[in-house]
C-alpha cells in the first residue's frame, strides 16, 4: 500500500559489496520514520521547565506567553505586610496541552522566594536539591527489578534564569547560581522585562553578560562541548551569539495594524512580543520549543543524568566499601536519605574522585 | 478570556478538545498527579516535536537484527537477499555440521536519508544432526548472550547507552519446511523455547512446492498446533487505529508462505523477481503467488519499530528481571520495605568475603602442614645419610686395616725368604768350597734353592 506512494527508486547499498547494476525496487526501510512518528504521537511528550528569578521579573507571564495559555499563576500578594516567604518554595504544576494531535505534558516548576530575602546565601540549595531529587527518583525507578514500561520523566530539562535588566553586569547572586546549576541542568539565561532597555543598552548588557559568563567558566545552553557536528556547531554558534535573549512577556492582546497580537501597551507605543525588532521572545520560543526541545531533553537525559548517576553510584560504592571501583554493577544506596546526597562521603580518600559540586553542597 | 483556538476549522477544534480530554485522562492516569488539560490560545509550535525526534533518530541511524532459524536448504539466505534487495555475502552451507552454530553478519544499508545497520544471524547446521535434542540450545544461548551484553552495558557506572550498538534480536523468522502436513517436533520444541525470548514470525519456506489448497490446510494445521502447544508467536499490534486494520488482516494470514528469489525474469515488459519453471513462473511480488509482499509489509514497512519496542520492553525486561532475581536482588523484602540492590549486594559480598577468608585459612594451614611434613622427611633423609656415611667410613677403615695386615704378613714372608735365600747361598758357597763332587747334589740343592 505504501509501495504506490513512493515513486522514486532509492538504491540500498550493501557494505563492501558491489551492488548490481540493475534497477532496484523499493524496500521500505525509511517507513520506519513514519512508524516512529506514529509511536511518538501515541505516547505523547513530556517537558519540565523550571523558572528561576526574583519576584516581579515576569516569570509567570513569560511562561504563559510561551505556551499561549495560563500554565503559571502569577503570585499574588494581597497584603503588603504578608511576609515574603522565608524559604524558597518549589511549586510544580503540570498541564496537558495538545497541538495538531501532538500531546505534551508540560510541567512548570516555579521557585517563588528565590533571591527575595535579605540574606540570600545558599538560596540555590533547595533548587539543587529539587533537581537532584528528580534525578534520584528516575534512577531509583530505573534500577528497580520490576520497572514500568515508560519511566515517568520528572527531571528538569531546562532552567530559565531571569536576569534583572540593570544594564550593567551580572550580580554576584546570578553568577553564583548559574555557576553551580550549569553543571546539573541546562540553563537558559534571559534578560527579563527587556522593554526597559534601549537597543544599545541591550547590546552592551548582553556583551557584558557573555564575557562574565565566559570569565567565570559558566557553560549555558547550548553548551559548546555537546555540539555534535559542524552543522550543529554552526547553528549553535549563532545562538550563542545571541544569548541571553532579551524578552518581554505578555498575555494581553492588542490591535496593531489590523491584527491582534500579544503585546504591552504603553503611552509611547505598543511593544509587540513576537516582533523580533522589538524583543527576542520569538528566538527564545523557537529555541526552546520549535527546534531544540528534543536536544535539550537529550542532553538532560544522556549527560546531566548520567553524570549524576555516575557520581551517585560511585558515592554509594565508596560509602559501603573501602575500595573505589569501576565495578560493573549498579549499587545505589538504600532509602535515599536526603542529607546523604548532599554531604560529602566519608573521607576514605576516595572522595577526591567525585565532582567538586558534591563538596560545595 | 482566551480567544478561540486558531485552527483551520471548528471541527478540528472539537476534535482537539476531545483528544485533549482523552489524552488528559490517559496521562493523568499515568502521572496520577491530576495534571489538567489547558487549551492553547495560539500556535505554540511544539507540534514539531515528532519531527525533532525523527531527525535525531535519522542522524543517529537505526539498527535492526533478524535471526533466521530453519533447516539447511530452506532458502533463508535467499529470502534475506530478496527482502532487502541486496546480495549479502556468503555461500550455501554444507550439511555436515556437527552442531548448530550461529553466524551473524552486519550490513549497512541506506535508503533516502535513513541509515540502517542490519544484522542477519543465520543458524548454520540446524536440523542436520542425527541427534537434534540440543539444537535449540545454541540459539537460546546466543539470544541470551545479546541480552546479557545489553544488561551489562546498562548496569555499568560509566555507560554510553545512546551510542551502544544494540545487538538484541528484534525478530526471529522461523522457516517451516513445506511438507504440507504439520509441524515437525523439532520445530515445536524450538519455537516453544524461543517464544518468551524473541518475537517469532513463522513462515512457510519454499512455498511454491505446495499447491494452494494444500497450503490453506497446512496453515490451519500449523496455527492450531501452535495454539495447542501454547507457543506465543508475534502478533502484529492492533491498538493503533492507523494500522490496526491491516495488522489484524495480516494476523489471520500467518504463517506467511513465501518464495524468495534474486533472479529476474521478464514478464510482460517488466523485469520481476521470479522463479522460472518449465510449467510456469512464480513471481515473488505477486500476491496471488505467495505472501512475500505481506511479509515485507509487516516486517519492514509497518512494524519494524514495534518489533524493536517489544524486544526492549517485553523480552529484555523479562530477561533482566529473571537475571537480577537469580543473582539474589529483590525489590522488596517480606516486610514490603524496599530493599536496595546495595544491601543485597553488601550481604552477598560479605558472604563471599567470609568464604574467601575461610578458604584462605584452610589453604594456609594445609601449606604449613605440608611444610612440616616435608621438613620431617628431609630430616629423616639427612639422618640416614649420616648413618650411611659412618658405616662406609667404618668399612673403609676395616679394609684398610686388613690390607695393612696382609701387607705386614707379606713383608714378613719376604723377609723370611730373604733370610732363607742368604742362608742357602751361604751353604752353597760352603759346599762349593768343600769340594765340587756331587754336582747332582748341587743341582738338587740348586733346585731346592730355586724353589725357596
Amino acid at each position: 500500500m505504501s509501495e504506490s506512494a513512493k515513486p522514486h527508486h532509492p538504491n540500498p547499498q550493501g557494505k563492501g559489496e558491489k551492488t548490481h547494476g540493475s534497477d532496484f525496487s523499493y524496500v521500505g526501510i525509511d517507513a520506519i520514520l513514519e512508524q516512529m512518528r506514529r509511536k511518538a504521537m501515541k505516547q505523547g511528550f513530556e517537558l519540565n521547565i523550571m523558572v528561576v528569578g526574583q519576584s516581579g521579573l515576569g516569570k509567570s507571564t513569560l511562561m504563559n506567553t510561551l505556551f499561549k495559555s495560563k500554565v503559571s499563576r502569577k503570585s499574588v500578594q494581597p497584603n503588603p505586610e504578608e511576609r515574603i516567604p522565608k524559604t524558597i518554595e518549589i511549586k510544580s504544576i503540570s498541564h496537558d496541552i495538545e497541538e495538531k494531535g501532538v500531546r505534551m505534558k508540560l510541567t512548570v516548576i516555579d521557585t517563588p522566594g528565590f533571591g527575595d530575602q535579605i540574606n540570600n546565601e545558599n538560596c540555590w540549595q533547595p533548587i539543587m536539591k529539587f533537581i537532584n531529587d528528580q534525578y534520584e527518583a528516575y534512577l531509583q525507578e530505573e534500577i528497580n527489578i520490576n520497572r514500568k514500561k515508560r519511566i515517568p520523566d520528572s527531571r528538569v530539562h531546562c532552567c530559565i534564569y531571569f536576569i534583572p535588566p540593570t544594564g550593567h553586569c551580572l550580580r554576584p547572586l546570578d553568577v553564583e547560581f548559574m555557576r553551580r546549576l550549569s553543571k546539573v541542568v541546562n540553563i537558559v539565561p534571559v534578560i527579563a522585562k527587556a522593554d526597559t532597555l534601549t537597543l544599545e543598552e541591550r547590546d552592551f548588557f548582553k556583551q557584558t553578560i557573555r564575557e562574565e559568563l565566559r570569565a567565570n567558566g559558566i557553560d549555558v545552553y547550548p553548551q559548546k562541548e555537546f555540539d555534535e557536528d559542524a552543522d550543529d556547531r554552526m547553528i549553535n554558534d549563532k545562538i550563542r551569539e545571541m544569548i541571553p535573549f532579551a524578552v518581554v512577556g505578555s498575555d494581553q492582546e492588542y490591535q496593531v495594524n489590523g491584527k491582534r497580537i500579544l503585546g504591552r501597551k504603553t503611552k509611547w507605543g505598543t511593544i509587540e512580543v513576537e516582533n523580533i525588532a522589538h524583543c527576542e521572545f520569538a528566538y527564545l520560543r523557537d529555541l526552546l520549543i520549535r527546534t531544540h526541545m528534543q536536544n535539550i531533553k537529550d542532553i538532560t537525559g544522556s549527560i546531566h543524568y548520567e553524570t549524576y548517576r555516575v557520581r551517585r553510584l560511585n558515592e554509594s560504592n565508596a560509602h559501603f566499601s573501602s575500595h573505589p571501583s569501576d565495578h560493573p554493577a549498579a549499587q545505589p544506596k538504600a532509602n535515599g536519605q536526603p542529607e546523604v546526597q548532599h554531604s560529602a562521603p566519608q573521607a576514605n580518600g576516595v572522595a577526591a574522585q567525585h565532582e567538586v559540586l558534591s563538596h560545595e553542597m | 478570556m482566551q480567544l478561540p483556538l486558531l485552527t483551520e476549522s471548528s471541527r478540528c477544534f472539537v476534535l482537539q478538545l476531545a483528544a485533549t480530554t482523552m489524552a488528559s485522562t490517559e496521562i493523568a492516569r499515568q502521572a496520577g498527579e491530576g495534571a489538567r488539560a489547558v487549551p492553547l490560545a495560539g500556535h505554540v509550535g511544539f507540534d514539531s516535536m515528532p519531527d525533532q525526534l525523527v531527525n535525531k533518530s535519522v542522524n543517529h541511524g537505526f539498527c535492526f537484527n533478524i535471526l533466521c532459524v530453519g533447516e539447511t536448504g530452506l532458502g533463508k539466505s535467499t529470502l534475506m537477499d530478496t527482502l532487502f534487495n541486496t546480495k549479502f555475502e556468503g555461500e550455501p552451507t554444507q550439511h555436515n555440521q556437527p552442531g548448530v552454530t550461529l553466524k551473524s553478519n552486519t550490513y549497512e544499508l541506506q535508503e533516502s536519508n535513513v541509515r540502517l545497520k542490519l544484522t542477519v544471524v543465520n543458524t548454520v547446521g540446524f536440523g542436520d544432526q542425527i541427534n537434534k535434542e540440543d539444537s535449540y540450545k545454541s540459539i537460546v544461548e546466543f539470544i541470551d548472550a545479546q541480552f546479557e551484553a545489553y544488561l551489562q552495558e546498562e548496569l555499568k557506572i560509566k555507560r554510553t547507552l545512546h551510542s551502544y550498538h544494540d545487538t538484541r534480536i528484534h525478530a526471529c523468522l522461523y522457516f517451516i519446511a513445506p511438507t504440507g502436513h504439520s509441524l515437525k517436533s523439532l520445530d515445536l520444541v524450538t519455537m516453544k523455547k524461543l517464544d518468551s525470548k524473541v518475537n517469532i514470525i513463522p513462515i512457510v519456506a519454499k512455498s511454491d512446492a505446495i499447491s494452494k489448497s494444500e497450503l490453506a490446510k497446512f496453515k490451519i494445521k500449523i496455527t492450531s498446533e501452535l495454539v495447542s502447544n501454547g507457543v506465543q508467536i508475534y502478533q502484529f499490534p492492533t491498538d493503533d487505529e492507523s494500522v490496526a486494520e491491516i495488522n489484524s488482516t495480516m494476523n489471520s494470514h500467518l504463517p506467511f508462505a513465501v518464495v524468495g528469489s534474486t533472479e529476474e525474469v521478464k514478464i510482460g515488459n517488466k523485469m520481476v523477481k521470479a522463479r522460472q519453471y518449465p510449467w510456469g513462473t512464480v513471481q515473488v511480488e505477486n500476491e496471488n503467488h505467495c505472501d512475500f509482499v505481506k511479509l515485507r509489509e509487516m516486517l519492514i514497512r509497518v512494524n519494524m519499530e514495534d518489533l524493536r519496542e517489544q524486544t526492549h520492553t517485553r523480552h529484555y525486561e523479562l530477561y533482566r528481571r529473571c537475571k537480577l532475581e537469580e543473582m539474589g536482588f529483590k525489590d522488596t523484602d517480606p516486610d514490603s520495605k524496599p530493599f536496595s540492590l546495595q544491601e543485597t549486594y553488601e550481604a552477598k559480598r560479605n558472604e563471599f568475603m567470609g568464604e574467601l577468608q575461610k578458604k584462605e585459612e584452610e589453604m594456609r594451614q594445609m601449606f604449613v602442614q605440608r611444610v612440616k611434613e616435608k621438613e620431617a622427611e628431609l630430616k629423616e633423609a639427612e639422618k640416614e645419610l649420616h648413618e650411611k656415611f659412618d658405616r662406609l667410613k667404618k668399612l673403609h677403615q676395616d679394609e684398610k686395616k686388613k690390607l695393612e695386615d696382609k701387607k705386614k704378613s707379606l713383608d714378613d714372608e719376604l723377609n723370611m725368604f730373604k733370610q732363607k735365600k742368604t742362608a742357602a747361598e751361604l751353604l752353597y758357597n760352603q759346599a762349593q768350597q768343600a769340594g765340587g763332587s756331587t754336582t747332582l747334589k748341587r743341582d738338587k740343592e740348586r733346585k731346592n734353592l730355586g724353589f725357596l
